[in-house]
């Protein structure tokens, strides 16, 4: 506890320094802005500046990340509320009631409580965070190989097959991301595979490249497609911006349960923000006073989600900082953030780093409060943003990430991949299959290969090794048991269909 | 994005129904996926059977996380065809195929022209005027024009201010 408060002093006085204040605020800048922009979330703006940032200090880049990741849940949260047209998933629930308050007249208050309500999450969850991460350090570093297999084996299930909406379509997704990961050199034996005699294969197929073409080529392509058939309004902010008296006291509990939903089953490796945006939305219909105005424009349906949204996005960083494991596709991004400065987090970089991962906790302090600060007063700017015609700003989000690709490996096979896993991107929007498996699958599978064999060279081949840590099997089990979940949840909700 | 409505959603919110039709039986479309799920999985297995099956050390070899994917993707090509029949593959939203070959035909191009050595601000123009046609705009020429300005602006920021290198071709070399 006192080493948790000595530790983040210590982050502070690196956050706090004038080059990484500086770093907080353009990286929460332009996560605003790139997650009010619809079609680019904040997973894409990270691997677009992972080449940039090559050469810049690693504390200072990894700030800027993670104030584009807080920065991103809040800009997204003014899309979903003025056009209806979530940037990511995880907003969806926010437009429900949100675009509904927007219409009425009632946008500036829908803003307002998303914006507190996220400042409020992210600050508990911050602490959350700073307190809980090196108590699952303490537990990491005992973790073996086994433990760590096992533990990424939950990740693939939970992120891919639990809680979506096609196990299959998840797997599928999942597996080929696992196949892309076998792609290269073998860290172990130096055995090439799946490289077909390219030589700019032999290196493996980069995280940002795939992201960049899933997300960027893959999403302008879909919305190309999909022009004709779907235009977008974007709702004018009337009236005024601060909420009332009335909207304070409806606000303050749905932030506070959010926070509570939020921040653990972000922690857990399930996969992103949107288990609990539904399970806050739910929660709070049931719970209002006013019932009748959901589904019309409640505030309370914009507030609990928004700071379970933002709750989630703190947990996401636990398993991350203190694990090494990534549960959602922007966590993945980051993840490669760190490798590409030769840094793996998990209890070592807890050890050897204090600085750069304490600083990183203090500076999502830092972050947070300058995005409340910036949010609400700019929010005229961010509206105007929306108003960038769509063709220029999908032509130029594919510049960008035709520029950041050729940065990080100038050869034309590396565009060839790009345009190559853009076509994937598409065809896997049109048939709804779930992308950031793929992320997950490609960055977490050489490394769950890894523990799994260093596991079995430690037990000369012995299998049960793997079932022997009493950790690991009850991890296999959960991995088992979320597996087939969803199988019985849908015979279940069949049932219930059936007695209706 | 209305498309991802998960099982969680219809788990907690059963008042608002999946809006999306329900699939054909015997849908084209999954055995085609089907079909390709299946090339990848033979490319795989053809790649790891070309791997010395002898390891070094005790453990597994390289070839064995192959085998594993390859096994997997041919249980997932399957469970896909089992989905088509029963008609479970989703029915996709229309989709306007000329603008998405415009798109592609863009990022074509400027492939074509970094591979050929024209350079990045050519390749740049050619990828957005040609995107942002497939987006409706019908000013090709002001957009190519556009596309130089941005291809010239971020040649010159990325090269002078952060030291990265972009492929050059004649325009580039005058700077």
């Amino acid at each position: 506890m006192l080493d948790s408060v000595l530790a983040l002093a210590q982050g502070f006085s690196v956050a706090l320094e004038p080059t990484k204040l500086l770093f907080a605020l353009i990286g929460v800048f332009l996560g605003t802005a790139v997650g009010v922009l619809p079609g680019i979330g904040p997973a894409l703006t990270v691997a677009l500046l992972l080449p940039v940032t090559f050469k810049l200090d690693p504390t200072g880049s990894l700030i800027m990340f993670a104030g584009i990741y807080y920065g991103g849940m809040y800009g997204g949260s003014t899309t979903s509320i003025l056009i209806n047209t979530p940037g990511e998933s995880s907003s969806m629930i926010t437009a429900l009631e949100g675009n509904k308050m927007a219409k009425a007249g009632r946008g500036g208050p829908a803003l307002a409580t998303a914006a507190i309500g996220s400042f409020v999450a992210g600050l508990i969850a911050t602490i959350g965070l700073a307190l809980f991460a090196p108590w699952l350090v303490e537990i990491a570093i005992q973790f073996g190989p086994a433990d760590y297999f096992a533990l990424m084996i939950l990740a693939f299930v939970t992120v891919s097959a639990t809680f979506g909406d096609s196990p299959l379509r998840g797997l599928t997704s999942l597996f080929i991301g696992l196949m892309l990961g076998l792609v290269g050199l073998d860290a172990l034996s130096g055995q090439a595979r799946l490289t077909f005699g390219v030589p700019e294969l032999l290196d493996g197929i980069e995280v940002t490249t795939l992201a960049v073409g899933l997300f960027a080529v893959g999403e302008a392509l879909y919305v190309a497609s999909r022009l004709k058939h779907a235009p977008e309004t974007i709702e004018p902010v009337r009236g005024s911006l601060w909420m009332t008296k009335e909207d304070w006291k409806r606000s303050w509990k749905p932030w506070l349960r959010g926070t509570a939903l939020g921040f653990p089953i972000g922690s857990l490796p399930a996969g992103g923000a949107e288990i609990p945006t539904f399970l806050s939305y739910t929660i709070e219909k049931r719970l209002t006073k006013h019932p009748e105005e959901f589904g019309k424009g409640a505030i309370e349906g914009v507030a609990g989600p928004e700071a379970a949204n933002n709750a989630s996005a703190a947990g996401t960083l636990m398993p991350l900082l203190t694990l090494g494991l990534p549960t959602s596709a922007t966590a993945a991004i980051l993840l490669a953030g760190f490798q590409q400065y030769g840094l793996n987090p998990g209890p070592l970089l807890f050890a050897e780093k204090p600085d750069l991962v304490w600083g990183l906790i203090a500076s999502l302090f830092i972050a947070n409060v300058m995005l409340v600060v910036l949010n609400l007063p700019l929010i005229g700017l961010w509206v105007r943003l929306l108003a960038i015609p769509q063709p220029w700003l999908y032509a130029g989000i594919l510049v960008f990430a035709a520029m950041g690709t050729i940065a990080a490996n100038p050869s034309p096979v590396e565009l060839i991949m790009l345009a190559v896993f853009g076509l994937l991107g598409f065809v896997m929007r049109r048939y709804d299959y779930p992308i950031a498996p793929m992320v997950v699958g490609l960055i977490l599978g050489p490394m769950a290969e890894t523990q799994l064999r260093r596991a079995l060279q430690i037990s000369l081949g012995d299998p049960m090794a793997l079932v022997e840590s009493p950790l690991a099997a009850t991890l296999l089990a959960i991995a088992a048991l979320a597996l087939v979940a969803p199988l019985i949840f849908k015979g279940l909700s069949r049932f219930k269909a059936e007695e209706d | 994005m209305e498309r991802s409505r998960g099982t969680i959603l219809e788990m907690f919110m059963t008042q608002q129904e999946d809006d999306r039709p329900e699939g054909r039986r015997g849908d084209p479309v999954g055995f085609v996926i089907a079909a390709g799920l299946l090339a990848l999985a033979a490319a795989v297995a053809w790649d790891a059977s070309g791997m010395g099956a002898v390891s070094s050390y005790a453990g597994i070899g390289p070839s064995a996380a192959s085998w594993t994917v390859a096994a997997a993707l041919t249980a997932l090509a399957l469970g896909t065809v089992v989905s088509a029949v029963r008609g479970k593959i989703p029915v996709p939203e229309p989709s306007d195929h000329a603008a998405v070959l415009t798109i592609l035909a863009g990022i074509a191009g400027m492939i074509a022209i970094i591979s050929f050595g024209g350079g990045f601000i050519p390749a740049m123009a050619v990828l957005f005027g040609l995107t942002a046609r497939g987006f409706g705009r019908r000013a090709l020429l002001t957009d190519l024009g556009i596309g130089v300005a941005l291809g010239l602006f971020v040649y010159l920021g990325f090269t002078k201010l952060l030291a990265l290198s972009l492929p050059q071709g004649p325009i580039e070399h005058l700077f």
